[in-house]
């Protein structure tokens, strides 16, 4: 997994490499709640175009994220999802409460957006 | 007529969720499931083995059992712990209903696994342990 900042739109964009499940869902958690706070930012992108499997232990981890996000006021993104992750999203109703976006370039859009209204 | 079976026992670990689907996974690749068969049975048994590690034993090291059978084109897998049980089973198996509201379970595992398989039966008993048996028939 790997995290990088980007500060014109307060994003912390997550790259997720690995199958999302319990066992990874709680040290991506981790990571976001240690991390965040440091970086100033509100919104979360997740890039899930790697992700080839995830189960509701990821829907769990999205949906505490998404939380914690609209806490600070940002929201959530995720980006390049599979379309087996999608039907998991759709089947749980996080589609919701997240947008959902082909690219991380488009995600950053979104929220570039969100921040000029 | 095709039949096969395997059974593997391991700790209740949550490294072993990813084994266990891709041993799922390998044991049905000889009826040449569909990528979206393949993907269904992964999720239900991530599921069934998920909640056996974080349910079955309350935090005590403990043994999971799966066990695989082939009839034909039906597949049927079971996920068993000698572990605490379910006290009400009708319950657990609400949608978004979650014994571990605190570590961020979403509540959908059992919803997952019955949209995904054609059934799913669950026997448990308080202080004996869980079984969860799903069969789906991959046409």
């Amino acid at each position: 997994m790997e995290l990088y900042i980007v500060g014109r739109c307060k994003a912390l964009v997550i790259q997720i490499e690995e199958d999302l499940d319990h066992h990874t869902a709680g040290k991506i958690r981790d990571v976001i709640n240690r991390e965040l706070p440091k970086t100033g930012a509100i919104n979360l992108i997740f890039d899930f175009s790697r992700v080839n499997f995830m189960d509701s232990s990821g829907i769990g981890m999205i949906i505490g994220r998404y939380k914690t996000a609209k806490t600070l006021g940002g929201r959530i993104v995720i980006a390049g999802a599979s379309e087996g992750v999608k039907r998991i999203i759709k089947m749980s109703g996080v589609d919701e409460l997240v947008l959902m976006t082909d690219t991380v370039d488009k995600a950053l859009e979104e929220v570039t957006a969100d921040a000029a209204e | 007529m095709l039949q096969n079976k395997i059974k593997v026992e391991f700790p209740n670990k949550s490294d072993n969720e990813r084994f266990a689907r891709t041993v799922a996974a390998a044991f049905i690749v000889e009826l040449d499931p569909t990528m979206d068969q393949l993907s269904e049975v992964k999720t239900a048994v991530s599921e069934a083995v998920t909640n056996a590690i974080i349910h079955g034993y309350e935090g005590c090291d403990g043994i999971i059992t799966m066990e695989g059978e082939i009839v034909d084109r039906t597949v049927e897998f079971t996920v068993s712990d000698k572990g605490i049980g379910i006290s009400d089973i009708k319950l657990a198996r609400e949608p978004l209903f979650t014994g571990k509201p605190e570590m961020e379970r979403s509540g959908m595992g059992f919803t997952i696994m019955e949209t995904f398989m054609d059934s799913v039966d669950v026997e448990s008993e308080v202080g004996k342990g869980t079984r969860v048996t799903m069969r789906k028939c991959l046409g």
